[in-house]
C-alpha cells in the first residue's frame, strides 16, 4: 500500500485522533466485525427483498427529495444487524492509518455505502442534465470495476432506479464515467457497421496529479501527498478554473478529490460538452505550457498572453509563500545548479553560486531575492533586464503552473472516475470540493483553501457516523417515550416517522458535499433548461410544451 | 386505370411533398452579379455555357490546381509557390480586383463566371471517392488562400462582410478597453493599431486558440486581422467539404451521361496524375520545324537523357519494345510531331519490317496515342498525355530489352555514367553530382543539373538579360518540358546572335 508515513503522521497532527488508544489497536477486529458479522449474512436474503421494497417506495414517493432510505426505513434494517442499535458503546472514530487497501473495497462495506449513502438520483440528473430520464444518460458509457479488478465497460442506465439496481447488485469497487454515444452504448454490437458506434458528447475533464509535481516537491514522493504539496493542486484549481471562466466563458464546473493525490475537473456546460476532440484539443494546448523537467528551460512567447500574466497573477502569491517558504526548492547545490541554469546571464549566475557557495542554509526566499540584488549590484556589464524579468517569470511558472495530464482533456472518450466513489486504496469518498459562486459573480476560494484531503472521510468513518447518529436518536426518542410512558412499538409511530426522516448522508460528514452536489446539479439543469427553451424559441413553436420538471423533482 | 404516383401531383406541388427534391424547388435562375473577387462558391451556376466551355473551364481550372498540388509535393514555401502561380493564374484563371470606380466591368463578371462555372464543373468530377474530395478540397483551400493573400485590405474587407459569416468587429471602445490584452495577442505594435479585430466563437478558430495567438473572453475569440486568413479559409473548407458529400450524394441521380459524364470522367481521371494535365499545347514549340527527318538533330541537341536513350537506342535496334514506343511517341507528339509525320518517322526506324508488318503491328499503336483510333471516339479525347517524369518515375522499370524508364533511376550508376559521357557529359564535377543525387533518388535534380550544365552558357546569358525569369527555369519535371525549354533557349540566343545555322 503506497501509503507514506508522512501522510499519515499528517493526518494525525490535523486530526485530534483516535479518542483512545485501545480503540486504535482494537480497530482491526472492529470493523470486520462491524460488517461481517454472520448474522448479517444470514439475513442478506431478508434484507435483499427489503431492499426492493424500499427502493420502490423511494421511486414513488415524490414527497421525498432524494432517493436516500431515510433512517426510519433504515432502523428496522439495523435491529437486523449484528451492531445493536442500543450499543451504549460510542463508536469509534476510524483514525488514519488503515493499513490495507483491499479493506475498503470490502464487498459489504461497498454495498453499505451504495444502498444507504451514495448519491444515485443526483448523479443521474447531473449526468442526464434533466430531471426526466434521456437519451443523455441513456447513451451514457459508465463502466464498473467490479471486485476482483473485472473491468466492466460500456453499461448504460435509462433511469434513475437502474443505475441504482444494477450498481447494488453489481457492487463495484468504483466506476467509471464516459461519454455519450450516438446510440445506446449495450447495443453498440447490433449496428450495421461498428464504425458508426461514435462517442458525442461529454464533459470536458482535468485531471491534476501530484505525481507530475514529483520533480519539484521536496515534501512527497509518488502516491502520498501531504498539506503542503496539496497546495500545488489548489494553485492549478484556480488557474485552471480562472481561465475556463474568464477565456472560454464555461459557468459549470466542479472540481471532485480524486481520492489520494489529485483533482478531477468536469466542466459540465452544454458547450463544453459537445466539443470534438480537436476543440479539446485547442483548449488543452491553450491551457498547456511545455513543461519539462525543472532543468530545461521553458519558452514562452513574450510579450506573454493575457492568460499567462493572469496565471502569473494568480500564482506569484503561492510561489512566495508555498514554494519558496514551505517547499523551499532550492537547498542543495543541484537544486541551486538546475535554477542557475535558467538565469539568463553567465556572469549573474556565477556571482550567485559564490554567493551560496559560501552560506549553505540559506533559505530559497533569501536566494530568490537574492537573484535581484546581486543583479542590481551590477555584477555583469550587460546584464539583460528584460530578459532576467522573463527568465525569473518562467522559473515561477515552472514550479507553480498547472501540471495538468492532457490526454484525459483531449480526448472525447476518455473515461473519468465518477465522483462520490470510494478510492480503493485510501478508502476516501471523491468528494466534489464545494467551491461556490458569490453573488458578485466571483468564486469564493474559502472551501478549496480550507480543503484537506487528508480529513476527506472514508467510507468506514461515514458508516460509523449513520450508526452512530441513529443510536442517539434511538436513545433520546427512547428517552421521550420513556417520558410518555409509551410502549416500546411507539418508535415506528407516525409521528415518529416525521422526526426521523433525515437522509443517511445528512448524518455524516458527507452532508456538505452531497447539498453541494445537490445544488450545482440544480443549477446546472436549470441552465440547460434555459438554453433548451431558447432553442424552442428559436425554432419557433416555443410554448411547444412545459416540461413538468418540478413534479419529476 | 388508377394511375398512382407523383404523376398526379402537379408539377409546383411536388417540390414540397418530397423533401429530397426540396433543394431544386427555388432555384436562382439568374445570372450571378459577381460583386466580389473572391467567391465561396455558395451558389451553384445556373446559366447556359457550350460544352467546349464546359470542358476547356474544367481543364484550365485542374492544370491550376495540379500546379498548386505540385507545389507543395516540391514543398515550396509560401511565397515561393505564389511567385510560380502568378504567371499561370494570370494565362489560365485571370481574377482580378474591382477596379478604383468599383464598377464590374464585363471581361470581371466573365472572369469570375469562369472561375464560379470550372469550380463547380470540378466539384462534379471530383466528387465521387472520399480521397478525391479531400485531394480536392485540399487543394481548392490552396488556390482560395493564394487569392485571399494577394488581395487587398479593403477588398478583403468588403468580402468578408459580404459572407455573413456570423462575426462581429470589434468596437473601438471595447479595443481601448482591452488594449492590453490585445497588445499582449500580437508581437507586432502596428498589427494592433491598423487592421481590424473581429469576435468570434472561440470554437470557430480552434487552432487559433491552441496557439494562444487570440485573445479569449467568456467564449468570444478576439481574432486579429492577419490571423482572419484562416477564419476565413476554415468556413471555406468546412462549407466546401460538406457541399461535396452533397454532390456525391446527388450524383448518382443526375439525368446525365452521354455529355458530361464523360467529360467529367475524364477531367477525373487526370486529375490522378498531377502533371498530366500538361497538355500538348503547353510543350508543343510553334513554328519549330518538326519533322521526321529533324528528329536525329533535335534529339541530339534538346532531348533529355530518357528520350536520348530511347531514340539511341531505336537507332541502333530499329526496334523498340512496346513501352518504349509508347513512352517515346507520346513524348514526340508532345513536342509537336503530327500523327503523319510520326508514321513516316516511325516506319522509316522500324528498317526491318515489311510494310505490311509495319502497318498490322505498329501503326495502330501509334495513331491510338494520337487519339486517332481505338475505344470510344467520345472519350479517347486527343489520346494519351505525354508521360511526366513523375509517371516514368513510378511505372514499371524497364527489363531485359526494353528501354523505356528513366536512366537516372533505372541504370546502374556506372552505366549511367557512361550513358551520360556518351552523350557529351564529360564534366567531372556534374557526373559527379549526378551520381549524388542518384543515391539520394533525387532524379528530377540529376536531370536539372545535366540540362543546368550542358545550356549553361545561354541560361547564363538569358538570366543577365532578364528575358527569362522565375517561372521560365523552374525545375523540370516533365521530359517535353525539358525539350522545350532547351529548344527555346538555343533559339532565342540564336536569335540574339543572329549568327546559326541550326536545323532550317
Amino acid at each position: 500500500m503506497p501509503h507514506s508515513t508522512m501522510m499519515d503522521e499528517d493526518q494525525t497532527m490535523s486530526n485530534p485522533l483516535p479518542s483512545s488508544p485501545p480503540f486504535a489497536s482494537s480497530i482491526a477486529q472492529q470493523a470486520p466485525d462491524t460488517f461481517d458479522s454472520s448474522p448479517r449474512n444470514e439475513g442478506n436474503g431478508n434484507e435483499q427483498v427489503e431492499l426492493e421494497k424500499l427502493f420502490d417506495d423511494n421511486n414513488l414517493a415524490s414527497e421525498d427529495e432524494f432517493s436516500y432510505p431515510t433512517s426510519s426505513a433504515i432502523t428496522k434494517e439495523i435491529s437486523n444487524l449484528t451492531i445493536p442499535s442500543s450499543s451504549p458503546l460510542p463508536l469509534p472514530a476510524y483514525p488514519a492509518q488503515i493499513e490495507s487497501g483491499s479493506r475498503f473495497s470490502d464487498p459489504d462495506i461497498m454495498l453499505a455505502f451504495y444502498r444507504r449513502l451514495f448519491p444515485f438520483r443526483i448523479l443521474y440528473q447531473w449526468l442526464n442534465h434533466g430531471y426526466k430520464p434521456s437519451a443523455d444518460m441513456a447513451n451514457r458509457e459508465l463502466a464498473l470495476t467490479l471486485q476482483g479488478d473485472v473491468y466492466l465497460r460500456y453499461q448504460s442506465y435509462a433511469a434513475p432506479d437502474l443505475l441504482r439496481k444494477d450498481i447494488l447488485r453489481q457492487n463495484p469497487a468504483r466506476f467509471e464515467i464516459g461519454p455519450v454515444y450516438n446510440t445506446n452504448p449495450r447495443d453498440r454490437k447490433s449496428l450495421h457497421k461498428t464504425s458508426s458506434f461514435k462517442p458525442v458528447a461529454k464533459e470536458l475533464c482535468f485531471d491534476i496529479d501530484l505525481t507530475d509535481y514529483d520533480d519539484i516537491r521536496t515534501c512527497c514522493k509518488g502516491a502520498s501527498i501531504c498539506l503542503k504539496c496539496w497546495q500545488f493542486a489548489t494553485m492549478a484549481v484556480k488557474v485552471v478554473d480562472a481561465c475556463l471562466r474568464e477565456d472560454f466563458g464555461f459557468e459549470h464546473i466542479m472540481w471532485v478529490y480524486s481520492g489520494r493525490r489529485g483533482v478531477h475537473g468536469w466542466v459540465c456546460d452544454k458547450r463544453a460538452r459537445e466539443m470534438n476532440d480537436e476543440k479539446r484539443r485547442a483548449i488543452a494546448g491553450y491551457l498547456g505550457v511545455v513543461l519539462g523537467s525543472a532543468d530545461k528551460k521553458i519558452n514562452i512567447r513574450r510579450p506573454l498572453h493575457p492568460h499567462l500574466q493572469r496565471s502569473l497573477k494568480i500564482l506569484a502569491p503561492y510561489f512566495q509563500k508555498d514554494i519558496l517558504r514551505d517547499q523551499d526548492p532550492w537547498q542543495t547545490t543541484d537544486q541551486t545548479d538546475r535554477l542557475l541554469k535558467l538565469l539568463p546571464d553567465q556572469a549573474l549566475s556565477q556571482a550567485l553560486k559564490k554567493k551560496w557557495d559560501s552560506a549553505p542554509g540559506r533559505s530559497s526566499t533569501s536566494k530568490w531575492k537574492d537573484i535581484d540584488s546581486v543583479a542590481s549590484s551590477g555584477v555583469s556589464a550587460n546584464l539583460d533586464e528584460k530578459a532576467l524579468l522573463a527568465a525569473k517569470q518562467d522559473v515561477l511558472l515552472q514550479y507553480t503552473y498547472p501540471r495538468l495530464d492532457i490526454e484525459v482533456s483531449k480526448k472525447l472518450n476518455h473515461l473519468l472516475k465518477s465522483p462520490f466513489v470510494v478510492h480503493p486504496g485510501t478508502g476516501r469518498i471523491c468528494v466534489p470540493i464545494p467551491i461556490s459562486t458569490r453573488k458578485d459573480g466571483k468564486q469564493d476560494w474559502s472551501a478549496l483553501d480550507d480543503f484537506n484531503p487528508l480529513t476527506v472521510p472514508t467510507v468506514i468513518e461515514i458508516l460509523n457516523e449513520i450508526d452512530a447518529w441513529d443510536s442517539r436518536e434511538l436513545a433520546n426518542q427512547a428517552q421521550v417515550m420513556d417520558e410518555q410512558d409509551s410502549s416500546q412499538n411507539a418508535v415506528h409511530d407516525s409521528n415518529g416517522q416525521r422526526q426521523d426522516k433525515v437522509p443517511d448522508f445528512a448524518k455524516t460528514a458527507l452532508k456538505p458535499f452531497v447539498e453541494y452536489f445537490k445544488s450545482f446539479v440544480a443549477d446546472l439543469i436549470k441552465a440547460e433548461s434555459r438554453s433548451l427553451k431558447r432553442d424552442r424559441d428559436e425554432d419557433g413553436n416555443g410554448e411547444a410544451e412545459m416540461r413538468p420538471e418540478s413534479m419529476d423533482f | 386505370m388508377f394511375r398512382q404516383g407523383d404523376s398526379r401531383i402537379e408539377a409546383k406541388r411536388k417540390n414540397t411533398i418530397n423533401p429530397k427534391r426540396k433543394q431544386f424547388a427555388n432555384a436562382q435562375y439568374q445570372q450571378q452579379e459577381y460583386p466580389f473577387r473572391l467567391s465561396i462558391y455558395q451558389l451553384p451556376p445556373t446559366a447556359d455555357i457550350t460544352l467546349e466551355q464546359f470542358e476547356q473551364w474544367a481543364i484550365d481550372r485542374l492544370r491550376i490546381l495540379a500546379e498548386l498540388e505540385a507545389c507543395s509535393f516540391r514543398r515550396r514555401t509560401g511565397p515561393e509557390t505564389s511567385d510560380h502561380m502568378e504567371p499561370l493564374l494570370k494565362k489560365y484563371l485571370p481574377l482580378n480586383a474591382n477596379p478604383a470606380s468599383g464598377v464590374v466591368e464585363d471581361f470581371l463578371k466573365a472572369e469570375r463566371q469562369k472561375d464560379h462555372y470550372s469550380h463547380w464543373i470540378l466539384r462534379l468530377a471530383f466528387s465521387k471517392t472520399p480521397e478525391l474530395r479531400e485531394r480536392f478540397a485540399r487543394v481548392e483551400k490552396r488556390l482560395f488562400e493564394l487569392r485571399f493573400q494577394k488581395s487587398y485590405e479593403e477588398e478583403k474587407q468588403a468580402f468578408v462582410s459580404s459572407l455573413d459569416f456570423d462575426w462581429e468587429t470589434v468596437s473601438v471602445e471595447e479595443r481601448a478597453e482591452f488594449a492590453e490584452q490585445l497588445a499582449a495577442v500580437v508581437p507586432r505594435r502596428s498589427d494592433l493599431e491598423d487592421g481590424f479585430w473581429f469576435k468570434v466563437d472561440w470554437e470557430r478558430v480552434p487552432e487559433l486558440v491552441q496557439e494562444r495567438k487570440v485573445f479569449l473572453r467568456r467564449g468570444k475569440a478576439y481574432v486579429p486581422a492577419r490571423e482572419q486568413i484562416s477564419m476565413v479559409v476554415a468556413e471555406f473548407t468546412t462549407r466546401l467539404e460538406k457541399a461535396l458529400e452533397q454532390t456525391a450524394r446527388a450524383l448518382p441521380r443526375m439525368d446525365e451521361d452521354d455529355r458530361l459524364m464523360p467529360i467529367l470522367d475524364h477531367i477525373s481521371k487526370s486529375f490522378a496524375m498531377p502533371d498530366a494535365a500538361l497538355a500538348d499545347a503547353e510543350t508543343a514549340v510553334p513554328g519549330a520545324p518538326i519533322t521526321h527527318s529533324t528528329i536525329d538533330t533535335l534529339a541530339r541537341q534538346h532531348f533529355p537523357m530518357c528520350m536520348k536513350h530511347l531514340h539511341n537506342t531505336l537507332r541502333k535496334d530499329s526496334h523498340l519494345k512496346y513501352s518504349g514506343r509508347l513512352q517515346y511517341t507520346l513524348f514526340l507528339k508532345g513536342i509537336g510531331l503530327s500523327l503523319e509525320e510520326c508514321l513516316v518517322f516511325w516506319r522509316q526506324s522500324f528498317k526491318n519490317k515489311t510494310d505490311d508488318q509495319f502497318n498490322k503491328e505498329y501503326s495502330y499503336n501509334v495513331k491510338h496515342s494520337y487519339g486517332e483510333v481505338g475505344g470510344d471516339a467520345n472519350r479517347r479525347g486527343k489520346g494519351y498525355s505525354p508521360y511526366s517524369c513523375q509517371k516514368i518515375l513510378t511505372d514499371a522499370p524497364p527489363g531485359p530489352g526494353q528501354a523505356h524508364g528513366c536512366p537516372y533511376k533505372h541504370f546502374a550508376p556506372d552505366s549511367l555514367s557512361s550513358l551520360l559521357q556518351a552523350n557529351g557529359v564529360d564534366d567531372v564535377t556534374v557526373l559527379k553530382g549526378v551520381r549524388e543525387d542518384v543515391v539520394q533518388k533525387r532524379y528530377h535534380i540529376a536531370c536539372n543539373r545535366v540540362f543546368e550544365w550542358s545550356h549553361q552558357a545561354q541560361l547564363k546569358k538569358v538570366k543577365n538579360d532578364g528575358s527569362w525569369t522565375g517561372t521560365d527555369l523552374e525545375v523540370i519535371v516533365h521530359p517535353n518540358t525539358y525539350f522545350k525549354r532547351s529548344y527555346l533557349l538555343k533559339n532565342s540566343v540564336k536569335d540574339a546572335d543572329d549568327s546559326d545555322n541550326m536545323e532550317t
